[in-house]
């Protein structure tokens, strides 16, 4: 069995007297793409913001690769490899496909004021570099035709790529996916699901939040279900479609 | 403002030192630069961070507040009278088209379009200037990016300090003067001339600043003719604003500033 990446220990979130997540453990090992389902509201993105450190949790830790993760400094975060997608996309709209990745790029380079102004030989390659790597992504996500278009006049199944490029570029070790597939039809979704097998034979560990079931029993290799912030059951697929605290989330509770 | 007069006070200083003038100048000028860049990290420490999570209007009137306070120190500092530049740069007239202009003008024009250039670079090739462009589009996903939002916005302020401490130091030694209020109608025409181009887009804030400027000087030329000699050429003021009023009723996106519309 594979390393703990991430480790999730009793994390509590509350919006005024709403439980976003109550007590939510789970441990997400190296190299495995984890499925993170529950109905609507059940606190999944909330999670993702908790872990990403957009929102400050009530409780609880977050430990990465043995670390403490400092809650609420995003730009360490991403330093410490952990980049994320949006559920509604938001890319740099009024920025070209080729600049979104580099600046994704921005936590794994150095260029500073000094190396603006000088462009000293350091500074050109690393720039260099930046474009390489920007362009290697955009072809790994099949949208390197479409580089130097603004970010915003993609279409919606590209921005979902781009975003996932423009992620892949901060060298993530946790790559976290928040409804990748939510709008897209058949074609794109195995596309998207080609994509994320990919990325985690590239040897990166995939957290995907997704409604489209089929996709995630899957794709994943084990599976929590979050309902009413509150985790109700978490292992392989298979088990978790049979739970019936599962079930009765999904459905509705037994008529009696 | 600043810029002018702290360039001022050390060209006055530094005049009787027999020092080469443009060494003068260029010590002038490095002094404004770092006092400029002092003074708007300072700002942005005191007067905008505090408020980055509030509504928009919140930095504008801070921003107004702070001016009022800059103005009223340089008032303290440097007095209420009008300092005369010292010529001490040679100057030289030329004809073109019939129109004067002289060899300092000739050169400021030189330093605007250099500067201008450096930015657009900085900007648009830069890692820093991705940053700051991914910043100002949507802090939290730049964060995301493992863009330090604090640190970009700090540079963005100290490197717009320093162009507007160039900024003044030209301004000051086209009109020989400088004046703890100077920088009060220039804020407004400069802010004219972004908003004419396009806000966010540089060649348009360079391009609407030119068209402003030979709207205001042919303006005030002809404004006697105009209204048959019931308004003079002091009243050239009035062009830039009928002209920013013109551009937000009709085209508030600015010139070339399609790109920012949804945001105005």
């Amino acid at each position: 069995m594979n390393a703990v990446l991430l480790e999730a220990r009793a994390i509590a979130k509350h919006f005024g007297g709403v439980k976003a997540l109550t007590d939510v453990s789970l441990t997400i090992r190296q190299g495995e793409i984890y499925g993170l389902i529950g109905p609507n509201g059940a606190g999944k993105t909330t999670f993702f913001n908790v872990l990403t450190g957009l929102y400050h949790p009530d409780g609880g830790d977050l430990l990465f690769a043995g670390e403490k993760l400092e809650a609420s400094a995003p730009h360490k975060v991403a330093k410490r490899g952990i980049a994320r997608t949006f559920q509604n996309i938001r890319l740099f709209g009024n920025m070209t496909a080729m600049e979104n990745v580099m600046v994704g790029r921005h936590a794994r380079t150095h260029a500073g004021v000094l190396g603006a102004v000088m462009h000293d030989r350091r500074t050109t390659a690393e720039e260099a570099a930046i474009r390489r790597r920007a362009e290697e992504l955009l072809h790994y996500v099949n949208i390197a035709d479409r580089a130097d278009d603004l970010a915003r006049h993609l279409s919606y199944g590209d921005q979902r790529r781009l975003e996932i490029a423009r992620a892949l570029a901060t060298d993530p070790k946790l790559l976290a996916l928040d409804e990748p597939a939510a709008g897209m039809n058949g074609t794109e979704t195995a596309g998207l699901r080609e994509l994320i097998e990919g990325i985690r034979r590239d040897g990166i560990t995939v957290l995907l939040i997704e409604h489209d079931v089929k996709l995630v029993m899957g794709l994943c290799d084990r599976v929590a279900v979050l309902d009413y912030g509150q985790k109700i059951c978490e292992d392989v697929p298979a088990v978790v479609q049979k739970d019936p605290k599962v079930i009765e989330a999904y459905l509705g509770g037994s008529v009696a | 403002m600043i810029g002018a007069m702290v360039a001022l006070t050390v060209i006055k200083l530094l005049a009787a030192s027999g020092l080469p003038v443009f060494v003068i100048i260029l010590v002038a000028l490095a002094a404004a630069a770092a006092v400029c860049m002092a003074v708007g990290y300072t700002i942005e420490r005191i007067a905008y961070r505090p408020l980055r999570r509030a509504p928009k209007l919140a930095p504008l009137i801070t921003a107004i507040g702070v001016s009022i306070i800059l103005q009223n120190l340089a008032m303290l500092i440097w007095g209420r009278n009008y300092h005369a530049f010292p010529p001490i740069l040679p100057t030289s007239q030329h004809e073109i088209f019939g129109a004067t202009i002289t060899s300092l003008q000739v050169a400021i024009v030189l330093i605007a379009a250099l500067m201008m250039t450096g930015l657009i670079i900085l900007i648009h090739r830069t890692r820093l200037g991705r940053a700051m462009r991914a910043t100002s589009e949507n802090p939290p996903i730049a964060q995301l990016m493992g863009v330090n939002i604090n640190q970009i916005i700090s540079f963005t302020f100290i490197i717009g300090s320093a162009l507007a401490a160039v900024a003044g130091l030209m301004v000051s030694a086209n009109y020989s003067i400088a004046h703890y209020y100077m920088g009060f109608m220039l804020g407004l025409k400069a802010f004219t001339a972004a908003v004419l181009g396009g806000i966010g887009n540089i060649a348009g804030a360079v391009l609407g600043g030119i068209l402003l400027g030979l709207i205001e000087s042919l303006g005030a030329g002809y404004i006697g003719d105009l209204t048959g000699g019931f308004l003079g050429s002091h009243y050239q003021d009035i062009f830039a604003f009928f002209v920013l009023i013109c551009v937000l009723i009709f085209r508030p996106s600015g010139l070339v500033g399609e790109k920012v519309s949804e945001r105005a």
